[in-house]
């Protein structure tokens, strides 16, 4: 039920902050400090939702699964060779999903 | 971001590398593009149906998620902390700053596409990362709304069906690691900034310092709240300052006080926000 309520508040939330876009004041963003944080600040999120789900088990130990590892490291490779986004996402689950085959 | 999927190409064709679309190569080029990204960032819906299961959500809780939240990023940060044990006011939060960029597209999206009235109330629904980074890279505001409801609404169908089937396939396979869907949920991240690694050599500092305070925080702060802490990696770094050399091509060099960050570089077809 707490999982509901946070669901449809989750929801609720990500919507308004669209909204809030599209109908806030131009001279918002034009601050320096909120415009250089508002541009930046998804890089830093994205970058360290990879380490965290990369290197730990979601709990509060930090972890080396090679299987894991080796499948976002595929991932990487394929990226630097600018293959498309499907590709990116197959080389990874396919080299974890082989790795841990292989009992890695 | 599949941002390498629009840009970059001048002269030649977008999405010349991508395969959907040689069957749809008579659509106009947003069209064309839109869907082509719109269908392959979609399809990851599955991997968010299979970890929003393997965390504990039902299949309508998983389905709730990709209708009303429709984010990925927030979507995979609240499931990724339900899945850890950890806080689910963590977990909101986290999916609420990562949910946070979507108010910045949105502004430039009410100067770039200009639907007033209610039917506003729809169109904020749509703007998220893909959404913005389609309507940015068009040349025209024509082709930018164009871009924008094409990219919408094939990622929505897309994103909401296989949601749906990867929480129904998860809840009979079960282990979705053996498949290493784990592996892919980070790739989608990857996916995500790369272009903008590539291209930026303070984001790739900010990337790093992000990375790095998360995992130093793992061990001290439940679950979710790491990837919060990160976000202070976007102040710490400076803007084109001392970090950014003569090689930095953030633009703030020379250039006018207001121009980092600031508005899309056409040359280059990025989305800055």
């Amino acid at each position: 039920m707490t999982l509901w309520l946070v669901i449809i508040g989750t929801c609720a939330g990500c919507y308004l902050l669209k909204l809030a876009g599209l109908s806030a004041p131009r001279r918002l963003l034009d601050h320096p400090l909120v415009r250089r944080f508002a541009m930046t600040v998804p890089v830093a999120l994205l970058a360290a939702l990879i380490a965290v789900q990369t290197a730990s088990d979601g709990g509060q130990e930090l972890v080396f699964d090679p299987a894991r590892v080796g499948g976002v490291a595929a991932a990487a490779i394929a990226l630097l060779l600018r293959a498309p986004f499907l590709v990116v996402l197959a080389a990874a689950a396919a080299t974890a999903a082989g790795l841990r085959l292989l009992g890695l | 971001m599949p941002r390498n999927f629009v840009q970059d190409r001048a002269g030649t064709t977008p999405l010349a590398s991508v395969d959907v679309t040689t069957s749809t190569a008579s659509l106009p080029p947003p069209v064309r593009d839109g869907l082509g990204m719109g269908t392959a960032v979609g399809l990851s819906g599955t991997a968010f149906g299979a970890a929003a299961v393997t965390a504990g959500l039902s299949v309508p809780q998983a389905c709730v998620l990709s209708l009303l939240a429709f984010t990925g990023a927030s979507q995979f940060a609240l499931v990724g902390v339900v899945a850890g044990g950890g806080g689910l006011a963590a977990g909101a939060a986290g999916a609420l700053l990562l949910g946070a960029r979507n108010t910045l597209y949105g502004l430039r999206m009410a100067d770039l596409l200009h639907w007033r009235g209610p039917r506003r109330l729809l169109v904020a629904h749509g703007i998220i990362d893909e959404t913005a980074a389609g309507a940015l890279a068009q040349p025209t505001a024509a082709w930018a709304r164009t871009s924008f409801v094409t990219v919408f609404t094939s990622l929505y169908l897309t994103w909401n069906l296989t949601t749906l089937v990867g929480a129904l396939a998860t809840e009979r396979i079960g282990d979705t690691d053996a498949f290493g869907l784990d592996a892919m949920s980070a790739a989608v991240f990857l996916a995500l900034v790369a272009a903008r690694l590539r291209d930026n050599r303070r984001e790739r500092l900010v990337a790093v310092l992000a990375a790095a305070i998360a995992l130093a925080a793992v061990p001290f702060a439940p679950p979710g709240v790491p990837v919060l802490l990160a976000a202070a990696a976007a102040l710490i770094v400076p803007s084109g300052g001392p970090a950014g050399s003569p090689g930095d091509d953030e633009g703030g060099d020379g250039g006018a006080p207001g121009s980092d960050g600031g508005d899309a570089d056409p040359g280059r077809g990025e989305v800055r926000a």
